[in-house]
C-alpha cells in the first residue's frame, strides 16, 4: 500500500512517538492508515486489529497483516511483551473495560500509545453547563443514545487512572480544537486540550 | 512398475509430471510403514527463476487434483481454481512457479492403493497404509527436494488442502515464505468425521467393493462412490445455495410422480454430481483420503496446544473463511488465529460475506481473490520479488 498522502494530526503524533524498525500492533486499525506508515516510513512489523469485516479487508487487501478483534477479548491471545508499542488510537472510550483493555496492552506490549477525547475540554464544559445537553462537539459528535464513546475521561482522569495502576507516562502531548500542540501546566491543558496523546510504560 | 492404470489414470499421467521418490531410502509414514519407492504426479505453471524464490505451492482438497488450471485430461473441464490461476490472474504463471501435486493416496497419478506392492507386485488395495495429512506434505517436500527447490515463497490451498497448509507451516516452518490456509481447521470435528463415515460405508456397501478388491473382479462399486459423493456435496453447499439453485423445482415434470424416480431437481443434480464421480475418482482412494482428513489434529501432535504447532514461526498467514461454511466454519479459523496470536506470528485473517456455503473457495469470490491478491503483494515486497504485471 502506498501511503504518501498525510495522516490524521493524531496518527502522525502517534508514529513520531514509535522508534523504527520495532514491532507494533494497531488495536481498532481502521482503513490501515497508520499501519500503513509504519510499514513504510518506519520499517515497523505492525499489525493490526479490527472490529469491522470492511474495514480488516480493506487492509489485508492493502498488504497489511489485520485480524478481526475486539481489544476488549482478544488481546488475551498474545503473549507478554510480542510488540514493542500496542497502540489504542481514538479507541479507549468505546471500550467496556478501558483499565483492563490498558493492562492487557501493556502486559502484550513494552509500551502503550493511547489517543483519546478529552471530556473536560472548555468547549464540552461549555455544552453540558450552558447548553444543559450531552455535549456535541467535532471530536465527540454522536448522540448521546447512539454513542459507541461508552467510557469518556478527561485527561486528568487518565493522569489518576496511571497512578492508580502504577504506570508510567513516559510522554504526553496534548492538542487544542485546530490539532495543534499545546504547551500548558496540566491544570489548563485539561481545558484546553480537545484530544491527548499518552506513552505508557509499565514501571 | 506401479499399477495397471485406468483410463483416467493413463490420460492424467501423459498430461503432467511425475517423479519417482523413495526409492534409495523409503519414506517413513506416520503408521509406522516405510514406502518406497512411489511415484508423485504434479503440474506446473510458470517457471522457477533464477533465485528460486517464485515457487507456489497449491494444495489440493479432496476430490480435486493437480489439474488447477487448463483443460483437465479426464473431465474435460477447466481447472479447479481457473478464477486464481492463469494469465492476468492473482497466480500469474508468468510471475510465479505454479506447483500442484496429486496427494499421496490420491488417484489422478500418485500412488495409492490402486498400486502395486513393491515387494509382492500385487495390488495394495485396502493393504495400502493408511496415509495422513502429514505423509502427504512430507511426500511433496519429498518432491521439492528432488526438484531442488528450497523453499516456497507460498502454500495455497482450501479445505484438506488449507489442512495441507498448515501442517506444512508447522513441519517445514523456514520452508514456508506466507501460508494461505482458506476454509479449513487444524482439525476435523465430529460432525466432519462422521459425515466421512457415512459415504465409506456407503462405498463398503455397495456389492461391488469386494473388499477393496473390485479391480481384480473387473467392476467398480459405483453407486456406493456415488452415494458416498452425494452426502459430501451437501455439506459443500449451504441452505441458501441450495434453495436458491433448485428450491422444491420438479425435474422435466408438472407434478410429482407418486413414486422414486428424481422428481425434483435437487435430487437429479445430485445423482448426476454422484454418476460423473465415478468417472474420475477411484473408491478406495476416496476411503484413504477422507482417512487422512479425519485423522487430521495439527494440535493433538503437538502436545494439545495448537500454538506450539507455530511456535517462533517466521511464516506469514493469512486465513480466509466463508459466512455460510458449515463444514469449516469461521469459528474453526478463528481457532487457528488465536494459536498463531499465541505463538507471535504474523497473521491476517479475512471472513468473507457469502451464502455459498464451503464450496465458496472455488467459486467466483471477488474479495476473495482481492484479499489474496494484497497478502501476496505484501508478501513479495518482503521477500524482494520482483514485480509482475
Amino acid at each position: 500500500m502506498s501511503q504518501s498522502a498525510p495522516i490524521r494530526i493524531d496518527l502522525q503524533l502517534i508514529a513520531d512517538m514509535v522508534e523504527p524498525g520495532g514491532r507494533a500492533l494497531d488495536i481498532g486499525c481502521g482503513d490501515g492508515s497508520l499501519l500503513a506508515y509504519l510499514v513504510n516510513f518506519k520499517q515497523v512489523d505492525a499489525r493490526g486489529m479490527e472490529l469491522s469485516q470492511a474495514g480488516v479487508n480493506a487492509c489485508v487487501a492493502g498488504g497489511l497483516s489485520v485480524i478481526q478483534g475486539d481489544a476488549d477479548t482478544d488481546l488475551h491471545d498474545y503473549p507478554e511483551q510480542a510488540f514493542d508499542y500496542v497502540i489504542l488510537s481514538q479507541t479507549l472510550q468505546a471500550t467496556r473495560e478501558p483499565r483492563a483493555v490498558l493492562e492487557q496492552m501493556l502486559r502484550v506490549g513494552k509500551r502503550a500509545i493511547v489517543s483519546f477525547p478529552n471530556f473536560a475540554h472548555w468547549h464540552v464544559r461549555l455544552r453540558l453547563v450552558f447548553g444543559g445537553r450531552m455535549p456535541e462537539t467535532p471530536s465527540l459528535p454522536h448522540k448521546w443514545y447512539d454513542t459507541p464513546n461508552i467510557h469518556l475521561c478527561s485527561i486528568d482522569d487518565f493522569r489518576a487512572l496511571c497512578r492508580t495502576m502504577g504506570v508510567t507516562i513516559e510522554r504526553a502531548v496534548v492538542l487544542n480544537r485546530n490539532s495543534r500542540r499545546i504547551h500548558m501546566p496540566p491544570l489548563l491543558a485539561n481545558l484546553f486540550g480537545e484530544q491527548a496523546v499518552f506513552m505508557l510504560q509499565r514501571d | 512398475m506401479f499399477d495397471d492404470l485406468t483410463d483416467a489414470e493413463s490420460k492424467a499421467l501423459a498430461q503432467c509430471r511425475h517423479a519417482v521418490l523413495g526409492s534409495d531410502r523409503p519414506m517413513r509414514l506416520d503408521c509406522g510403514v516405510e514406502l518406497g519407492p512411489f511415484r508423485i504426479a504434479y503440474q506446473t505453471y510458470g517457471t522457477l527463476d533464477a533465485g528460486k524464490s517464485n515457487a507456489v505451492l497449491v494444495c489440493h482438497p479432496l476430490t480435486c487434483d493437480q489439474f488447477v488450471a487448463g483443460q483437465h485430461p479426464v473431465t474435460g473441464k477447466e481447472g479447479w481454481w481457473e478464477t486464481l490461476i492463469g494469465p492476468g490472474k492473482v497466480l500469474d504463471p508468468a510471475r510465479y512457479f505454479i506447483i500442484c501435486v496429486n496427494v499421496l493416496g490420491h488417484c489422478m497419478g500418485s500412488t495409492g492403493p490402486q498400486a502395486r506392492e513393491p515387494a509382492t507386485g500385487e495390488a495394495w488395495n485396502l493393504r495400502f497404509p493408511v496415509v495422513t495429512i502429514a505423509d502427504m506434505v512430507r511426500a511433496q517436500a519429498a518432491l521439492l527436494d528432488h526438484l531442488g527447490i528450497p523453499d516456497l515463497f507460498c502454500v495455497i490451498g482450501g479445505s484438506m488442502g488449507g489442512m495441507q497448509v498448515l501442517e506444512w507451516a508447522a513441519s517445514y516452518p523456514s520452508r514456508v515464505f506466507a501460508a494461505v490456509p482458506i476454509a479449513c481447521a487444524a482439525h476435523h470435528s465430529a460432525q466432519n468425521i462422521a459425515f466421512h463415515e457415512v459415504g465409506r460405508q456407503a462405498i463398503m456397501a455397495d456389492p461391488d467393493w469386494k473388499g477393496g478388491d473390485y479391480r481384480a473382479h473387473q467392476v467398480v462399486p459405483a453407486r456406493g462412490l456415488a452415494v458416498a459423493r452425494m452426502t459430501a456435496h451437501i455439506t459443500y453447499l449451504s441452505e441458501q445455495a441450495l434453495q436458491r439453485k433448485f428450491g422444491r423445482s420438479l425435474q422435466n415434470r408438472d407434478a410429482v410422480g407418486f413414486g422414486f424416480d428424481a422428481d425434483f431437481q435437487v435430487e437429479s443434480y445430485l445423482r448426476h454430481q454422484g454418476s460423473t464421480f465415478v468417472d474420475r475418482f477411484d473408491a478406495n482412494s476416496y476411503l484413504y483420503i477422507t482417512r487422512a482428513m479425519d485423522y487430521f489434529d495439527l494440535a493433538g501432535a503437538h502436545g494439545g496446544v495448537l500454538a506450539n504447532a507455530f511456535k517462533g514461526s517466521p511464516t506469514r498467514f493469512c486465513l480466509m473463511s466463508f459466512t455460510s461454511d458449515w463444514l469449516f466454519p469461521t469459528r474453526e479459523s478463528r481457532t487457528v488465529v488465536h494459536a498463531l496470536n499465541a505463538a507471535a506470528a504474523n497473521v491476517s485473517f479475512v471472513e468473507i460475506a457469502s451464502d455459498k456455503g464451503h464450496d465458496a473457495f472455488l467459486l467466483d469470490e471477488p474479495e476473495m481473490f482481492r484479499t489474496f491478491a494484497g497478502f501476496l503483494q505484501g508478501a513479495a515486497n518482503a521477500r524482494g520479488l520482483r514485480n509482475g504485471k
